[in-house]
């Protein structure tokens, strides 16, 4: 885990060269912690500090109607003006896309960013909605019914990616 | 999920646990954010109706739920006493049923009588929000006055808090007494023996309420104060001699400030008797968190809406 994030540290600095522009903001509530270790990655490697920011999605969520209790929102800190900026938005798992979408739509609520990049721990394919990742720590492929859990030591106490397989009917 | 939330209707505070007090309080921050971004709306609350129904004249409390419901997204309809069918002899019972039948998910209703929500809640499948029931309950403002306190003042554990003026016929500060004592502030209640319950006067207050005759002696030390509105109408009843005597002795003016804790800050639930119940400078100084109170209001009615409309009842009773 840490060298995925110590390459995409890397990889959105080659592409964004201008880093007085950029800013990375996690979606809540590992997207923000991995924010933060690629900010510090990034400034141990280039001796800048990037701009860091924390969303929360729940607001914007497209199946509010579909859940019985209303979820737990928390709250966003976008401590900078988003106006012309390139923004990385880190998450830790991308599966349908719904939480990306969402997302973009909670960030143009701060201004007109100039971009939007994508950056994530683990791609796992199964997409319902046209977005793709900038920057990918590792794809795992999986079937529709499993379950991808993401482990940090900010939340959880510990590192660890689990892939739980989906029962199969014999 | 929201573990702590399971609640249809919020008709009064009186009966609810810290954590559902908490679970509000912490909603209602994530709500500040909303409200501070240049687009201050979210769409958690699209294609859901909220009605408006004030049978009572109120101004902030209908605006501030208003601007809630709209930073969320939801469509608002209003109807007020005048020019509705109210004027013209409707029962509360009618009314309910053609509200009922328009379909709104959430009704927040205003009433001059304490019950009328109830008797509402109980006859419609929309969520109801008391937003003042007579001399009852106003839950939203306890809750807005808890939250507010709670920025100012930190965990609101062993505070003292001073509330004084008409106790008698304050729904506020009912709202603010059920909202404050389980987050484990202690009150101290003050104003005129006529405009006291009689059993709160004479050693029976609420459990975590005080009552000290003079006004002086409860400001003396306290964290905070809530100052109530003096309802004019009061002194035609002949509970009080005269609007100035009642300045005299109950109003907070800058030397009644000086007796609370250093930078001890003031509150009033609005609209204000400026030079009655509290003095203009007071009012407008530097400890006075009158105004934030109108900011927080919108907030915390943001987090009323979006845990009583966001998820699906009907998901709910599925579940049940």
């Amino acid at each position: 885990m840490r060298r995925a994030l110590a390459r995409i540290g890397h990889e959105i600095v080659e592409r964004d060269r201008d880093l007085s522009r950029l800013a990375i903001v996690g979606i809540r509530a590992r997207g923000d912690a991995l924010a933060a270790r690629l900010c510090e990655t990034i400034r141990a490697n280039e001796g800048v500090e990037i701009p860091l920011g924390a969303i929360d999605i729940t607001l914007y969520r497209d199946d509010l109607t579909r859940v019985g209790y209303a979820p737990v929102v928390r709250e966003s800190a976008i401590p900078f003006s988003v106006d012309d900026r390139v923004l990385v938005l880190v998450d830790d798992v991308l599966f349908t896309g719904r939480t990306i979408r969402a997302a973009m739509d909670a960030l143009v609520d701060y201004g007109r960013p100039r971009a939007i990049r994508l950056a994530v721990l683990v791609d796992r394919g199964h997409r319902e909605l046209p977005i793709r990742a900038d920057f990918v720590g590792k794809n795992v492929p999986t079937a529709i019914d499993d379950d991808v859990r993401v482990h940090l030591v900010e939340v959880d106490g510990r590192d660890e990616v689990e892939l739980f397989k989906a029962e199969v009917p014999v | 999920m929201n573990p702590q939330w399971s609640r249809r209707h919020v008709l009064d505070t009186d009966d609810w646990s810290r954590a559902e007090i908490e679970t509000v309080l912490d909603q209602s921050r994530a709500m500040v954010e909303v409200l501070s971004r240049p687009i201050r709306r979210a769409p958690a609350l699209r294609g859901r109706t909220v009605i408006l129904f004030f049978a009572e004249a109120s101004t902030r409390t209908r605006v501030s739920f208003e601007l809630a419901a709209k930073a969320l997204s939801a469509d608002v309809t209003n109807i007020t006493a005048t020019g509705s069918s109210l004027e013209k002899g409707e029962s509360l019972y009618d009314t309910a049923r053609t509200l009922e039948a328009l379909g709104g998910d959430v009704l927040v209703m205003r009433h001059a009588s304490s019950g009328a929500p109830y008797f509402v809640a109980r006859r419609t499948s929309a969520a109801v929000i008391n937003a003042g029931d007579g001399t009852h309950a106003h839950p939203s403002q306890g809750l807005l006055d808890a939250f507010t306190l709670r920025e100012a003042l930190g965990d609101l554990e062993g505070k003292r808090i001073a509330i004084v003026g008409d106790i008698l016929h304050s729904r506020v500060a009912r709202s603010d007494i059920h909202t404050l004592v389980p987050l484990g502030a202690r009150i101290t209640l003050s104003g005129p023996p006529t405009l006291v319950p009689a059993a709160w006067r004479c050693g029976q207050p609420p459990s975590g309420v005080t009552y000290e005759p003079d006004v002086d002696r409860a400001l003396d030390g306290a964290d905070a104060a809530i100052v109530l509105r003096l309802q004019r109408e009061r002194q035609q009843a002949g509970l009080l001699p005269s609007l100035r005597e009642y300045s005299r002795v109950w109003g907070i003016d800058v030397g009644r400030m000086g007796r609370m804790r250093a930078g001890a800050p003031v509150m009033h639930p609005g609209p204000m008797n400026e030079g009655v119940e509290i003095d203009a400078a007071v009012a407008h100084g530097s400890r006075s968190l009158i105004e934030k109170q109108v900011t927080n209001g919108v907030a915390v009615r943001m987090a009323l809406l979006y845990l009583l409309a966001a998820g699906s009842a009907a998901l709910l009773e599925d579940r049940a």
